[in-house]
């Protein structure tokens, strides 16, 4: 088929989930004309179209949305601002100059220039290789998200009898899923002595079902060598090593992994974009711009976010510094380097200018009640819980940075007490 | 049904050795117990085409594991299966090692292995930095050479169904029995006969001589864990790294496999289960250990999938490729390392084998040594994939985006005898990078599903009982009603 | 003699453990709760627990063979198998627009299911 589309466009963005989406958004607000959005699924939407529980927009739109009503709403908004949007398309390449090269079950090869390029390319989940899991290989291990996909969108159950490891909200919402169609779940296994899911997740998808949750705990055996049979289950230590000594068995037919997402990086490393060990995905300055001129990165491929609100602004905001790039706008460089200090696990962006408004995230690297954060000496904010599953989001005036200018500024929390 | 020879085991072995006869004015047939030919101790093989000069000159695997090396390079052209001849370096990490290197050198040169040659410290930092700088001196090898197993598997079945090898998959052989000079070979769905028998399998091949009476060996299985680590170390290491092998194993070996990332092992470890395909914690540790002392770059936390296999070691350590007591019976077992670089040349010897005990061999007109089918889209320049494209528009749909593989790719694998989701993933690699199959099981299984005409619930991972999901219990109910 | 019973409080991180000492079906106090909304948690988990609910329902003919839905309003906690168990009996055939009800006053609990996603038909093109 003849494609219908240009050889040249301001902004191209690479995924159209909540992302991409929103970032094209943005870039239509501040101006870009011709903007692109390539996306490798069939629908744009990303994976909010397989999360049809509730729970998203609170944020963003102040009403209780679910994940493929809040996709909607952007694809909608999308196709009113007149964005293209390709489909069942993907990104093969992208070189320095901003050349995209494409291909498309429809529209064959294509090759795009783009004036600014939108990293939107989300993340995935951790699998079986990234934990020690000893014991058989059969079918029946697989991860959470590709149950819910085979659940909620293709109608199939990925097993009988599931137990759970991981207590992420993904894990927690397919406890609850699973047990609506007709399955039983016989457990969620944590490694960590505290939940990764949120409170209400834990309430009303496993105690509304009588779900255990069992933490410090961890798989040490998968038994079956066709299909899972059973599962040696080992309790750990506070170094998360499992204690052989005390090990049971529980009988189940199916393992849902949910420990854990990944950026998902493949492009960002081929364009050698410098990257952060702490996020997963690439250094950005405080215009969301990558270490390559020209290429913006947001969603969960720059940092995993919980809240897709915060993606959708986020990459809002990737999408508007994006397009003032492709129109020749230049906002100052950074002059201030952001760094993580005491107890913080990681912080996005990792510069910043004193010239404006600034938006930082940051999540802790354990739980903490009672504590106070510090950025440099000019700001101070007392939060009564922090755990590692809930990303912080600050604003900071530009008067909090001007006396950073050229310095390194610190970000600490100082527990009051520990949990 | 009715055969000139027929082969018991879709292994490497007994795949290269269809292929082989498949030359020969012969009715051949191949009987593979698993649903489909490598989903036994070939799969898990390391994967490596050895230098030469391992296996002394005066044993059997010895002398095939040289003549073994030198054809891989022409079957890797014929039967399109990713190769390279990127070398190994085997370690002295101690004074005493040193001897092992030179003794290694001389058994080596007396077969004729070329190029091998002692590096000094300096050169070994100089060519592969990411080593220890404890290493004392090091043997190169540039004959050695890496490739996957289970692709060589597929070619050479491939190349053997073409010239009119029948294969039977999921048809473990049950009973063997004798009358005159004809076999029957009982397995769950039909009867065989046939005046030959060659017995490849493997694990099994003990078990198979004995229905007959023709066990005059034992197998006993040595498990290997092996390691398969992410891209961000691919690189670290440019060649095979073997430290100097104990009197079990050649020890844990660095493998940078042929599609680039490093993979790690095995262990060796004698097993009494000839099922016992399970990584364990105490596996684990004893690779990383290992290989860290030799390059302290690889970190267990950079583990993607890790999985084990078994060796068939017979109790004489060598192959066991002879008649056996039962005339037309012949055993080719005890296929232990180097057993995947020596299938080609054990091919060639046990044809020549059947010649001198009698079986009449004339050569086929058209026999075809090349066999059809897709490049990878991975490894095409861009003009080749404009052009693939252009002529199938599904090589535009990627499949599975970690090892860029392409809608077109995997319907010619489920065309051509994939039949599971591993079948898919070792024939074309997808669902093989770092997802794991997160994002493209769904689809593969949707395309098995369409081009086989098998429903979406009874597609397996690696055959009947690894069903990757169940109906929902509605649409049960509903289907048994309508 | 007073009752009690403990929840978890899920308006926020905190998680704070509550007691709620109820007399004759009554509450009259919650203790454990660090802020207000504790208290109005415990006092509607208490008297009426509600949910919201989504699953999927068969649909032929279109883009996927599921179809996302939800209640358009919470329903009483001991509702939701009724709920389901109506809901996994129903089959809708392509185009479905988002919002639109599929099942009116599901199970009798008043509240009506509706589409949560527009689900374009599909006809002799193969689903994935």
């Amino acid at each position: 088929m003849k494609s219908p589309l240009r050889k040249k466009y301001d902004v191209v963005i690479v995924g159209g989930g909540p992302a991409g989406l929103a970032a094209a958004l943005g870039a239509r607000q501040a101006g870009a004309e011709r903007i692109l959005v390539v996306d490798r699924e069939i629908e744009a939407g990303g994976i909010l179209n397989q999360c049809i529980h509730s729970g998203f927009g609170l944020h963003y739109f102040k009403e209780e949305l679910t994940g493929p009503e809040y996709a909607e709403r952007f694809v909608r908004s999308a196709l009113a601002d007149s964005i293209e949007i390709i489909t069942d398309s993907y990104v093969l390449d992208i070189s320095t100059d901003l050349q995209l090269e494409v291909v498309s079950g429809r529209y064959g090869y294509l090759q795009f220039k783009a004036r600014a390029v939108v990293l939107a390319m989300g993340c995935r989940e951790r699998t079986r290789g990234a934990i020690r899991t000893p014991g058989f290989r059969p079918a029946g291990v697989m991860t959470a998200g590709l149950a819910q996909k085979m659940v909620n969108m293709k109608g199939l159950l990925p097993g009988r009898r599931v137990a759970i490891l991981g207590s992420g909200d993904i894990g927690l919402i397919m406890a609850r899923r699973l047990v609506l169609e007709g399955c039983e779940v016989v457990g969620v296994y944590e490694l960590q002595p505290y939940s990764n899911g949120l409170t209400r997740n834990l309430v009303q998808c496993l105690d509304d079902f009588d779900i255990p949750l069992h933490l410090s705990t961890t798989v040490a055996f998968i038994h079956g060598r066709d299909r899972v049979e059973r599962l040696t289950l080992a309790p750990v230590d506070m170094k998360c090593n499992p204690d052989l000594s005390r090990t049971r068995d529980v009988a189940c037919d199916t393992l849902l992994l949910s420990i854990g997402l990944i950026p998902e990086n493949e492009l960002s490393t081929r364009l050698r974009l410098r990257m952060d060990p702490a996020t997963g995905g690439p250094q950005v300055a405080s215009n969301l711009e990558t270490s390559l001129p020209g290429v913006f990165a947001c969603g969960n491929v720059l940092h995993v976010h919980d809240l897709v609100d915060f993606v959708s602004e986020e990459s809002l905001r990737a999408g508007r510094f994006a397009a003032e790039v492709a129109r020749g706008l230049r906002r100052p460089g950074d002059n201030i380097s952001l760094q993580a200090g005491e107890n913080i696990a990681s912080c996005v962006p990792q510069s910043l200018s004193p010239d404006r408004e600034q938006v930082v995230y940051l999540r802790v690297k354990r739980p903490l009640k009672n504590c106070l954060l510090t950025i440099g000496d000019r700001y101070e904010k007392s939060f009564r819980v922090m755990i590692p599953s809930e990303m912080i989001r600050l604003t900071l005036a530009p008067e909090v940075l001007d006396r950073y200018f050229g310095d390194n500024l610190r970000i600490d929390i100082w527990p009051q007490e520990r949990v | 049904m009715r055969y000139d020879v027929i082969i018991v085991g879709g292994g490497v072995v007994g795949c290269a050795l269809a292929r082989e006869l498949s030359r020969y004015q012969l009715r051949l047939a191949l009987l593979e117990k698993e649903v489909e030919v490598g989903f036994g101790t070939s799969k898990t093989n390391s994967g490596i085409i050895h230098s030469g000069h391992h296996a002394p000159a005066d044993t059997l695997k010895g002398q095939l594991e040289w003549a073994g090396n030198q054809r891989w390079d022409d079957l890797a052209r014929e039967l399109k299966f990713g190769f390279s001849r990127i070398g190994e370096l085997m370690l002295a990490q101690q004074s005493a090692d040193l001897a092992y290197l030179l003794k290694l050198k001389a058994q080596g040169e007396e077969k004729g292995v070329t190029g091998l040659e002692l590096w000094s410290p300096k050169k070994i930092q100089k060519e592969e930095p990411n080593l220890s700088h404890n290493i004392l001196q090091a043997l190169h090898a540039p004959t050695a050479a890496v490739v996957n197993p289970y692709e060589a598997c597929f070619g050479f079945i491939a190349c053997a169904q073409q010239n009119g090898v029948e294969l039977f998959c999921g048809a473990p052989v049950l009973e063997i029995s004798q009358a005159g000079e004809s076999f029957s070979i009982q397995t769950p769905q039909h009867k065989f006969h046939c005046r030959i028998i060659i017995n490849a399998a493997g694990i099994y091949a003990d078990r198979i001589a004995a229905l007959i009476g023709a066990a005059d060996f034992t197998i006993h299985p040595r498990k290997g864990e092996e390691y398969l680590l992410d891209r961000r170390l691919q690189g670290i290491v440019t060649r095979l790294i073997f430290p100097v092998p104990s009197a079990t194993s050649k020890g844990v070996l660095i493998i940078p496999t042929v599609d680039g990332p490093i993979m790690v092992g095995p262990t060796a470890e004698d097993v009494a289960d000839r099922e016992d395909l399970t990584t364990s914690f105490s596996g684990a540790d004893k690779v990383f250990a290992t290989v860290r002392q030799y390059c302290p770059a690889i970190s267990e936390r950079d583990t993607i999938t890790e999985f084990a296999g078994l060796r068939a070691v017979a109790e004489s350590n060598d192959f066991i490729i002879s008649p056996s007591p039962v005339k037309g019976f012949f055993n080719v077992a005890g296929i232990q390392s180097p057993g995947l670089t020596a299938a080609p040349a054990i091919a060639t010897y046990v044809t020549e084998m059947l010649r001198c005990e009698g079986l009449a061999l004339s050569e086929k007109t058209a026999w075809k040594a090349e066999i059809d089918g897709p490049s990878r889209f991975a490894r095409m320049s861009v003009a080749e994939r404009k052009a693939a494209i252009r002529s199938d528009p599904a090589f535009g749909r990627i499949i599975c985006r970690c090892e860029s593989v392409t809608e077109a790719e995997v319907r010619y694998a489920i065309c051509h005898g994939a039949r599971t989701l591993d079948g898919v993933k070792f024939r074309v690699r997808a669902g093989m990078g770092r997802c794991q199959g997160g994002f493209c099981t769904t689809r593969i299984m949707d395309l098995l599903s369409q081009t086989a005409g098998t429903p979406l619930t009874e597609i397996s991972k690696r055959g009947r009982g690894s069903e990757i999901c169940y109906p929902r219990q509605d649409s049960l109910t509903a289907g048994e009603e309508g | 003699m007073p009752e009690k019973k403990n929840l978890i409080c899920i308006g926020c991180p905190m998680s704070c453990p509550l007691e709620l000492v109820i007399v004759e079906g009554e509450i009259q106090v919650v203790i454990g709760n660090d802020c207000k909304r504790g208290e109005t948690y415990a006092r509607q988990e208490y008297r009426a627990p509600c949910r919201m609910l989504s699953t999927t329902i068969a649909c032929t003919a279109g883009l996927w063979p599921r179809l996302p839905v939800k209640t358009a309003a919470a329903i009483p906690k001991e509702r939701i198998t009724a709920v389901v168990q109506a809901l996994h009996c129903l089959e809708i055939t392509a185009p479905v627009l988002l919002g639109q009800v599929i099942q009116e006053n599901v199970a009798d609990t008043g509240i009506d299911v509706i589409a949560t996603r527009n689900m374009p038909s599909l006809q002799g093109k193969n689903n994935r």
